[in-house]
């Protein structure tokens, strides 16, 4: 608890970048009631985070986007960075990703432009304490709910949600690969297209534009040709899921999707892949891959 | 019934029309399977959300092949159980394009108004933005497919219809339905918990209200 007069343990934004939100697991649950579930869109990252500075899964971090991100703490604490690999500098000192990493106070950190993927995380011990809105401080940008994108000056409370010390000291993480293969299971909608169309998706190269965001990866390269062309009513659509618009070009759906969708859902990316896919810079190329066996092989299939 | 893939958390049941969605969605929300974190229903659909670490695919199957056997007219139909109250709607019946309304289904304004009011309403599924419902119960004659150039802004209660539908906007955004009124009511509060009003399966009765917003009987 805070006493009177006493501050509590606080960031200040100095510069939040081409784009910052803070974000945690989510909003499960609530997708009948037209909300979609958000938060980090790489969870890997975020959890990764959350691991090395000792908080709990759920705790909130902060989303950065292209980097460019400078903060202030105004107490000591801990830190760790993960995600899109950027060049960090800690009160004037180089310190490194993917580690926890003490904080003195009034101490400035400034995260660089990664050179490769798109989002980083930055986990701080306690987690970011901006109120919750039902039940999460991730910010949807697509329905506008949750606390708004980060702005110069803002100041965002730090929490307890802790678990135990820290007790990892540097996590072992994939490198980002130029050309990354999304393992694709079937979607709801794939009888639309002809029987090979998810072979053929997984043949072909696509490249990430430049309109793609926290609601999808929109993608370029040989268009998908759907076999039955008869309006589909409106249904649920999951994170992951492969739509395939009257253009052709698919989209695969992030943290931020719409709850329902009119288009066909030819397939759905693994949620183990679906980090990889959220890291994909525009101009990137990216492929899919058949999984079957990620279902087949569970126990009671 | 179809049960479709989904991926590898979920799977997509399939169904006839909105009716059986209406009574298959009723029986599982009553009756939420194990490891299943999310029941979304839609037009002719539901998406089964599940959590893969409690829950199995071939498990689920069986499962939604059970409850749906159990839907298939041995039981009476889920609103002929004791349903809560209706949500009452109070609506102004004033909106823009009851005269096109009227060209389109050849009825007078005060006839559209009155279909709308005596039809038996629900909930049905919610979707496009976080609160807007969409309800089921629309009077056959007032069928009309959406307007060929949506609204680039629509205000919050607008209350409209298109297709087998009347929705209540939540907030202000684009729309393409036909408005036939507005009303006061906030159906959409993120401090209000549930945040929605219209949840799938609520019953739902449209009122008249006067130009001061007073309920006429």
């Amino acid at each position: 608890m805070t006493g009177p007069g006493e501050r509590a343990d606080e960031i200040a934004i100095v510069v939040p970048g081409p784009f910052a939100t803070v974000q945690d697991l989510g909003r499960p649950g609530l997708a009948h009631l037209g909300i979609t579930r958000s938060g980090a869109v790489d969870r890997h990252s975020l959890r990764l985070a959350n691991r090395l500075v000792g908080n709990v899964p759920s705790a909130a971090a902060i989303e950065v986007t292209y980097g460019g991100l400078i903060v202030r703490f105004s107490h000591p604490g801990m830190i760790a960075v993960t995600g899109a690999p950027c060049p960090l500098e800690l009160a004037g000192h180089q310190i490194g990703m993917y580690a926890p990493v003490d904080v003195q106070a009034g101490a400035l950190l400034r995260v660089g432009v990664p050179a490769q993927g798109v989002r980083t995380y930055l986990g701080i011990r306690g987690g970011v304490d901006v109120p919750a809105v039902l039940g999460s401080r991730s910010r949807d940008t697509l329905a506008g709910i949750g606390p708004e994108p980060l702005v110069a000056g803002a100041r965002l409370p730090l929490g307890r949600e802790m678990s135990d010390p820290p007790t990892v000291d540097l996590a072992p993480h994939a490198r980002y690969v130029d050309q990354p293969k999304l393992r694709v299971l079937a979607g709801p909608r794939a009888d639309w297209f002809d029987a090979a169309a998810l072979a053929d998706l997984c043949a072909k190269v696509y490249e990430v534009t430049a309109d793609s965001d926290r609601v999808g990866v929109r993608l370029r390269g040989p268009a998908m040709h759907r076999r039955i062309t008869a309006e589909l009513p409106s249904e649920a659509v999951v994170a992951g899921g492969i739509q395939i618009p009257p253009s052709g070009q698919p989209v695969i759906f992030l943290a931020d999707h719409p709850v329902t969708g009119g288009y066909p859902v030819l397939g759905v990316v693994a949620a183990a892949d679906l980090p990889l896919a959220a890291q994909c810079r525009p101009g990137q190329r990216l492929r899919f891959r058949p999984a079957r066996g990620l279902v087949n092989a569970r126990p009671d299939d | 019934m179809r049960i479709l893939p989904c991926g590898g958390e979920a799977l997509l049941v399939e169904v006839a029309n909105l009716q059986e969605v209406e009574e298959l969605y009723g029986r599982l929300r009553r009756n939420i399977p194990p490891g299943v974190i999310d029941l979304v229903p839609a037009a002719r659909t539901i998406l089964v959300a599940f959590d893969p670490a409690a829950t199995g695919p071939a498990r689920l199957r069986a499962l939604l092949q059970e409850v749906s056997a159990g839907s298939a007219g041995r039981h009476p139909p889920a609103t002929a159980k004791v349903a809560p109250p209706a949500m009452i709607i109070p609506v102004r019946y004033d909106g823009p394009d009851l005269g096109d309304l009227a060209r389109l289904t050849g009825l007078t304004p005060a006839q559209i108004i009155q279909r709308h009011l005596h039809g038996r309403h629900r909930v049905a599924f919610c979707g496009f933005a976080p609160g807007f419902a969409y309800i089921s119960g629309l009077d056959p004659s007032l069928r009309v497919p959406r307007r060929n150039s949506p609204r680039t802004r629509v205000p919050a209660g607008a209350i409209a219809i298109a297709d087998e539908f009347t929705g209540v906007y939540p907030r202000a955004s684009p729309g393409g339905w036909h408005l036939i009124g507005r009303t006061d009511l906030t159906v959409f509060d993120l401090t209000r918990d549930p945040p929605a009003l219209l949840m799938p399966g609520a019953a739902v009765r449209f009122v008249a209200a006067d130009a001061a917003g007073a309920v006429r009987s």
